[in-house]
């Protein structure tokens, strides 16, 4: 690690004022700081600010950034009415990483690229304009959708597909703007010409919590397919809400991990099923839909029918259709 | 810099480059080497420790930040001598071959009993908002963070579910 200055902060002021790296878990950031891929010349930790409740009321769920993944799984209310959400957290890391990891910081994991990963490599993320060496090389894990010619790296976070599925907006708190309230899809830039830019995020601005709607109608479900199953990271995985009323699909969100550099939601594949009964040829349309503009790039190519059949699966299973 | 960490119920004050993580000031600077270094990025649990009761990976946390909290280590949880029940089971069973990943899994498995005793649900429990089963499966899935290179795994599980009840584990199907 190289070395830097530690600042305790004491409130939000301070960690706009200190400038630096924000540090809470750690979980990511210590282990890419061991690596030198980060190497902040200032941290700032976080984890005495009062953004640990978790606060519920009519119509929403306020999840502060410091609450763990393993009490934020283990929450009454989410266990119970945002499933899809303990689920997906669940089925992520293990139970030592799990109890350190916050909301927050789960939301801005590094991507776990190969390249990205080892520093004598090129990488356009860790090393901009250095090039891709992923885009002919190992890219089993990488990308088939949202990327650019600069990068296909995926975002590796399991909770992040459960919020952008249940419509999450991230609270945060910045020198210039004031509190915002942002949707994942204006949290997350998509790589282009500049894939070290991952979210909005300026220097010392801090997410402060995570907000979710009131819980949705019908059936929940997350499945995630990975090389072992056990603490791995997906390959493609599928965070799903569906409701059906009288034989038709009423509403329907799905997003999905393991495919894009960002939690991947496309409206396009709900209008498919909104208003229709569900039927194994509805979910081909929509899976024509997901998969349309999808770009494999060798080693990757699998996870093109494997998305299709996860998702197919998950609609079958959330609809009863055989 | 200078901290206090209070390890094993004590207070211990250390003078540290701020990079230090959790591991290696226990066994660097305080000489608790129970705790051991294996991949040294979360990998493979060999370096867990309790904070507050919660099963962690010291690699992965820096000592400077957890100056407010209780550390607990495997040299905290029983002695030579005095052995816990979770240690003397591991002995009955074998739950070790070369050993040096023994007590990561014996203090995982500690703060794993006490995520059962919350009532914690698992990525294999069928249903999300019922008291967990305390079976081999889910044994299984909440340990996965403690790798065994010796693949002594048949014994560590039997030795966890021997242990339990005198570990006083109280929140489960099993045990009620």
């Amino acid at each position: 690690m190289k070395p830097f200055d530690y600042i305790r902060a004491t409130d939000p002021a301070a960690v706009q004022q200190a400038g630096g790296r924000i540090i809470a878990g750690g979980t990511n950031l210590l282990d890419l700081m061991k690596h030198q891929i980060e190497t902040p010349a200032t941290l700032v930790d976080v984890t005495r600010l009062e953004m640990t409740e978790i606060e519920q009321s009519e119509n929403s769920l306020r999840i502060g950034s410091l609450v763990t993944n393993s009490e934020l799984a283990a929450h009454e209310t989410v266990r119970r009415d945002y499933s899809v959400l303990s689920r997906a957290l669940l089925a992520g890391a293990t139970g030592q990483l799990r109890n350190k990891a916050t909301t927050g910081g789960n939301l801005l994991q590094r991507t776990r690229c190969p390249y990205f990963y080892d520093t004598t490599q090129p990488c356009n993320k860790r090393a901009p304009g250095s090039g891709c060496q992923a885009m002919e090389g190992a890219n089993r894990i990488l990308a088939i959708l949202g990327a650019s010619d600069k990068c296909i790296a995926t975002h590796p976070s399991d909770m992040a597909v459960a919020m952008r599925a249940l419509d999450a907006r991230i609270e945060v708190e910045s020198a210039t703007k004031g509190t915002e309230l942002l949707t994942m899809d204006e949290f997350y830039v998509l790589p282009g010409d500049n894939p070290e830019v991952e979210t909005v995020l300026q220097q010392g601005d801090l997410i402060t919590a995570v907000h979710l709607p009131a819980a949705p109608a019908g059936r929940q479900s997350y499945r995630k397919v990975r090389d072992r199953s056990s603490y791995a990271f997906a390959l493609v995985s599928v965070a799903a809400i569906v409701n059906t009323e009288g034989g038709k699909i009423t509403d329907a969100a799905l997003a999905f991990g393991g495919l894009a550099p960002r939690p991947w939601r496309d409206s396009g594949v709900e209008e498919v099923l909104i208003g229709e009964a569900p039927s194994e040829a509805l979910f081909d349309k929509a899976a024509d839909v997901l998969v349309a503009d999808a770009k494999g790039h060798g080693d990757n190519d699998f996870k093109i029918p494997l998305a299709r059949r996860t998702m197919k699966a998950v609609l079958s299973e959330l609809t009863g259709v055989s | 810099m200078k901290v206090t960490l209070n390890v094993n119920g004590e207070g211990r004050e250390l003078d540290i480059d701020p990079r230090t993580t959790l591991l290696d000031a226990l066994r660097n600077h305080l000489d608790l080497t129970g705790s051991k270094k294996g991949c040294d990025h979360g990998q493979c649990g060999a370096c867990t420790v309790l904070v507050n009761d919660r099963r962690i990976n010291a690699c992965l946390a820096l000592a400077v930040m957890h100056e407010d909290d209780e550390i607990t280590t495997i040299e905290g949880l029983g002695q030579p001598g005095a052995l816990s029940p979770l240690q003397r089971a591991f002995v009955q069973h074998d739950g070790y071959q070369c050993g040096y990943c023994t007590p990561g899994q014996i203090v995982s498995a500690k703060g794993m009993m006490s995520e059962f005793d919350l009532g914690w649900p698992s990525n294999v429990s069928d249903d999300l908002t019922a008291i967990p089963d305390f079976s081999r499966t889910e044994i299984r899935e909440r340990m996965s963070g403690n790798l065994c290179r010796c693949s002594a795994y048949p014994g560590i599980c039997a030795a966890i579910e021997d242990a339990a009840p005198e570990e006083g584990l109280k929140n489960t199907k099993a045990a009620e």
